[in-house]
C-alpha cells in the first residue's frame, strides 16, 4: 500500500517564469515596432525580419544538430535574435545580407562560446558588426525615407520652403555631425553653406515630434521611439528588464549630448535630439539589457548603462561613425565578468 | 508608519494559508507513537527504557547525553514495544522508542504545576527547560536552554519571539498566537527573567492583523511594555538574521551568532513551551501541527502528541486526494520531502504540506540566462548565480568567498530561477564540500 513518493530538494514551490515564457515575452514587446517598421518602411521590412527570424532559427538548429546536442529553437532565444538583427538593418538592404548577419550571429556569436548562457556578447550586435564591416555600404547608406518623412526627419514641407541644400541623403546624426563640422569653423566655410547649416540645425531641432513618433531615416526597427517604449513599459512592466542598465544608459548620453554635443560650444548640446536619434532606445532597452550578456549585481548594472552611454557619446561626437551604440553595447559586453566581480554586493553582515 | 518593516530581498509566493481560520483540534489518540531519540541539533539522548516497560505521558525515555542535547519524554501512557531504528523525517533511520498506546492518556506524577515559579532562580528556571526536552519550535531545534546560556561577554539586550511564519501554508504559530497569547506572554516573562533583556520584541507578519490585535491586546493586560510589532509579510521574514535586520536595524556578523549583536529569537511556540515547562513542569509531548495543502482533503490545525506519524494525521484529515504527489514536512519552501507517511511527527515539525502531483513535477534545469533574478531576491546579499557556477566547477574556496557559508538555504533563488537552477542542492553540496576540505587541511592551518 506505500505510494511512491517524489522527493527532491527544497524549495518545493517556484514561481511560473521560465526562459522561454521570458523570450516570447520580448518577442511580444518587439511587436509594435515590427508592425511600425512595416508601416514606416513597407512591406521589404517585413521581409527583412522574417528573413532574418528564419536564418537564426533554422541555425540554431541545425548547429544543435550537428553537435548532438538538444535543440532549443522553441525556447525563444533565437527568434529573439533574429528579430533585433531585422531592426538594425536599414531598409534598402539586400535581402540575402541579414540572413548571413543572422547566421553569423547565432553560430559566431553564440554558439562557438557554448550556446544561450555563454555567451560573451550580443548575437544580434555581433551579427550587425560583422555586416558593418564586411558590407559597410549596405550597411550605411540610407535611401529609403519612411512614410510621410524625409531621411533626416525634417519635414519635407520645410526642407522645400526653408531652401536648404544641406539636408540630402543624412539621417539627422550624420547631418548633425557634419553641421558641427562646419558650425564650429565659421572662418573655413563659405558663407552660403554656413547659412544653410544653420538653417538645418534649427529645422532639426525642431523635428522632435517626427523623431518621437518615427518619420525618420534609420534601421528599420530603430526609429520610432514611441513604438519601443510601449513594449519597453511592458518589459519594465514584467521585470524582464530592470531600470538600471535603460537609465543609466540614457542619462550619461542626455548628459553627456547636453554637455559635448551643441554647436554653440560646451553646454549648449539637445540632449533629447540624441536621445531620439540613431539607434539609442532599441539598444538601451533591448539590447543593453540583453540579460546573458549583462551584469547581475546592482552596481554592475549602473556602471554597465553609464558605459555603454559614455561610449556611445565618444562614437557620435569623434568617431568614424555618426552612431555608436552598437560598438559600446558590445565593448560593455566584454566588461561583464569584471564588472560583476568588482561590484558584489556587500553580504548581510560584513564588514567593509 | 511610513515605511513597512522588511530586509531587502525575498521573495513573495502565494500565501495560501487556508487552515488560517481554523480552530486548533486535538487528534484522536494514536494507537502508536514513535518517538526518535534525536530531534534537535547536537548528541542524541540515550534510552531510558527497553521493551516490554510501562510509561505515562512526561515519563522520560531517553536522557540527554552532553551539553548540546535535551531528554525525550513519552507522549502517550502504554507499553514501550521496542527501542530500534525507525525512519525519521530528517532522513534514515534514527534509534527510536516505539510506544503502544494504551488509550487512556495517564499523565506521570511528576508532572505537577508549580505556581511559585517566577520565584525560582534562572539557573533553576534554565534547568527546567532543559529537563522539559525543548528544542525550538521554528523548523532549526536547536536546544533552547543552550540559546537562554549565552556567554557573560555577549550580554542580551533585545529579546525577539518570533511570530512571523513566513513559509506559505503553515499556521500552526498564527493559531497559537489568537488562542493562548497569555501562555506565549508568561514564557516571555520567563525568558526575560532567564536573559535579564530589556527590551522584548513580538514580530508579526501583517498579513495576520488578528494575531497583531490579539498578541497587543494580551500585552497590554500583563502592563509589560513589549512592543508587538508588524513586519510587511515576504519570505524569509522569519530567519533569525533577516528578522533581527527588520527589527532592530543591527547585522549578525558573517558566520556569527544573534547574540553577537545582542539579540535572541525564540519562536512563539517555544515561549509556550517554556512556560508550560517551568510553570506545569510539563515536558515537551506534544505540538501543533498544520497538516494542509491541495493533496490534503480536509486541512487542519491539530494537537498532536510526538511521535505521531503522519499517516494517522492524514487518516484525520480526510486522507489525502487521488493526486497528492509530494509529502513535505515544514514549509514548501524550507521543508524536508518525505519518501514515506510512516515517518513521526517531532518537535521541530510545524507543519506538514502534501502538493499535488502537478505542483511537485521537477522541470529540467538549463543553464543560467543571467536573468539576475536570483541576485535580487537573496536575502543574505548574496550573488546566487556564480556561487552556484563555481560549486558546479568544484571551486569550493572560490565559492566560500563568494559568499557560499552565509547562504541560509531559503530557496528565495531557485523559487524565482526561470532556469530551474536547484540552488538549495547545489548549496548544501558545497557546503559540505567546504567543511570537507577545511578538515582535511585542519591540522595544517591551525
Ligand atoms: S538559498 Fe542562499 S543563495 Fe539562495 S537566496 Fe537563500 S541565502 Fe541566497
Ligand atoms: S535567477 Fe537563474 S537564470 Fe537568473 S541569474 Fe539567477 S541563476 Fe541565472
Amino acid at each position: 500500500m506505500e505510494k511512491e513518493r517524489l522527493v527532491s530538494a527544497s524549495p518545493h514551490l517556484s514561481d511560473a517564469e521560465s526562459i522561454p515564457k521570458i523570450m516570447y515575452g520580448v518577442v511580444l514587446s518587439l511587436l509594435p515596432a515590427a508592425v511600425g517598421a512595416v508601416y514606416f518602411f513597407g512591406l521589404k521590412a517585413l521581409w527583412i525580419m522574417l528573413i532574418a527570424s528564419a536564418a537564426a532559427m533554422a541555425s540554431e538548429a541545425a548547429v544543435q544538430a550537428i553537435l548532438r546536442k538538444r535543440i532549443t529553437v522553441a525556447d525563444g532565444s533565437a527568434l529573439v535574435t533574429g528579430i533585433l538583427l531585422a531592426f538594425n538593418v536599414p531598409a534598402s538592404v539586400p535581402l540575402w545580407l541579414p540572413a548571413v548577419g543572422a547566421v553569423f550571429g547565432i553560430v559566431v556569436g553564440k554558439h562557438a562560446f557554448g550556446g544561450l548562457g555563454y555567451n560573451p556578447m550580443n548575437p544580434a550586435l555581433l551579427g550587425r558588426a560583422f555586416m558593418l564591416a564586411s558590407w559597410p555600404t549596405s550597411m550605411t547608406v540610407f535611401t529609403v525615407a519612411p512614410r510621410g518623412g524625409s531621411l533626416c526627419g525634417i519635414d519635407p514641407a520645410t526642407i522645400s520652403a526653408l531652401q536648404i541644400d544641406a539636408v540630402t541623403q543624412a539621417t539627422p546624426l550624420k547631418l548633425l555631425k557634419v553641421a558641427r563640422g562646419v558650425l564650429a569653423n565659421p572662418s573655413a566655410a563659405d558663407a552660403s553653406s554656413y547659412a544653410s547649416y544653420a538653417k538645418a540645425v534649427g529645422a532639426l531641432y525642431d523635428s522632435y515630434g517626427n523623431l518621437f513618433w518615427g518619420k525618420v531615416g534609420g534601421c528599420i526597427g530603430e526609429t520610432s521611439t514611441f513604438l519601443l517604449l510601449v513594449g519597453a513599459l511592458f518589459l519594465l512592466y514584467k521585470r524582464y528588464i530592470g531600470w538600471k542598465i535603460p537609465f543609466s544608459f540614457l542619462g550619461t548620453v542626455a548628459l553627456l549630448s547636453w554637455a559635448f554635443a551643441g554647436t554653440d560650444g560646451l553646454l549648449s548640446g539637445k540632449p533629447l535630439f540624441h536621445l531620439l536619434s540613431g539607434g539609442v532606445m532599441l539598444g538601451a532597452f533591448y539590447m543593453a539589457t540583453d540579460m546573458v550578456t549583462s551584469p547581475v549585481t546592482f552596481r554592475g548594472r549602473l556602471l554597465f548603462g553609464v558605459g555603454c552611454g559614455v561610449i556611445t557619446m565618444v562614437i557620435r561626437l569623434i568617431g568614424g561613425y555618426p552612431e555608436g551604440v552598437c560598438y559600446s553595447i558590445l565593448l560593455m559586453n566584454l566588461t561583464v565578468p569584471l564588472l560583476d566581480r568588482y561590484t558584489r554586493p556587500r553580504i548581510l553582515g560584513e564588514k567593509k | 508608519m511610513l515605511r513597512k518593516r522588511a530586509f531587502s530581498g525575498g521573495v513573495h509566493p502565494p500565501q495560501s494559508k487556508i487552515t488560517a481560520h481554523l480552530p486548533i483540534e486535538e487528534v484522536p489518540l494514536p494507537p502508536q507513537v514513535v518517538i526518535p531519540l534525536q530531534q534537535h541539533l547536537g548528541a542524541p539522548a540515550e534510552p531510558l527504557c527497553k521493551a516490554g516497560d510501562t510509561v505515562k505521558i512526561g515519563d522520560k525515555i531517553g536522557e540527554a547525553k552532553g551539553f548540546v542535547s535535551v531528554p525525550c519524554h513519552a507522549s502517550v501512557s502504554g507499553t514501550v514495544k521496542a527501542v530500534e531504528p525507525r525512519l525519521h523525517p530528517l532522513g534514515g533511520r534514527v534509534l527510536s522508542v516505539v510506544i503502544d498506546s494504551d488509550g487512556k492518556g495517564e499523565v506521570a506524577s511528576s508532572v505537577m504545576p508549580d505556581p511559585d515559579y517566577m520565584q525560582r532562580s534562572a539557573e533553576e528556571l534554565r534547568a527546567r527547560v532543559r529537563e522539559a526536552g525543548l528544542a525550538g519550535m521554528g523548523g532549526a531545534a536547536f536546544p533552547t536552554h543552550v540559546k537562554l546560556s549565552p556567554p557573560p561577554t555577549k550580554p542580551i539586550d533585545t529579546l525577539l519571539i518570533n511570530g512571523a511564519e513566513c513559509e506559505p501554508y503553515l499556521t500552526a504559530d498564527h493559531r497559537l498566537m489568537l488562542e493562548q497569547p497569555r501562555e506565549i506572554l508568561a514564557g516571555v516573562q520567563v525568558i526575560q527573567k532567564i536573559l535579564g533583556c530589556k527590551r522584548v520584541v513580538i514580530a508579526i507578519e501583517d498579513n495576520k492583523p488578528d494575531a497583531i490585535a490579539t498578541m497587543r491586546k494580551a500585552v497590554a493586560d500583563t502592563g509589560e511594555r513589549y512592543e508587538v510589532m508588524s513586519f510587511q509579510a515576504k519570505y524569509p521574514q522569519g530567519a533569525e538574521k533577516q528578522l533581527i535586520k527588520a527589527a532592530t536595524g543591527r547585522e549578525v556578523p558573517r558566520g556569527g551568532l544573534p547574540m553577537d549583536v545582542g539579540c535572541l529569537v525564540h519562536n512563539v511556540g517555544t515561549a509556550k513551551a517554556i512556560y508550560e515547562a517551568v510553570a506545569l513542569r510539563k515536558p515537551l509531548v506534544e505540538r501543533v501541527v498544520t497538516v494542509t495543502g491541495p493533496g490534503v482533503r480536509t486541512p487542519k490545525n491539530l494537537r498532536v502528541p510526538l511521535g505521531t506519524s503522519f499517516a494517522h494525521l492524514f487518516a484525520h484529515c480526510g486522507g489525502l486526494t487521488e493526486d497528492a504527489g509530494k509529502i513535505i514536512m515544514g514549509g514548501p519552501l524550507m521543508g524536508i520531502a518525505q519518501f514515506s507517511d510512516e515517518v513521526p511527527v517531532i518537535k521541530g515539525t510545524s507543519g506538514i504540506v502534501v502538493l499535488t502531483q502537478t505542483e511537485s513535477r521537477l522541470s529540467d534545469p538549463l543553464v543560467c540566462i543571467g536573468c539576475a533574478r536570483c541576485v535580487d531576491a537573496c536575502p543574505m546579499k548574496l550573488v546566487p548565480t556564480h556561487i552556484q557556477t563555481l560549486v558546479r566547477h568544484e571551486r569550493f574556496a572560490a565559492a566560500k568567498e563568494y559568499g557560499l557559508l552565509d547562504c541560509i538555504e531559503c530557496g528565495c533563488c531557485a523559487f524565482v530561477c526561470p532556469a530551474k537552477i536547484p540552488f538549495v542542492h547545489l548549496m548544501k553540496y558545497g557546503k559540505l564540500k567546504v567543511y570537507q576540505l577545511e578538515r582535511a587541511a585542519g591540522p595544517k592551518s591551525a
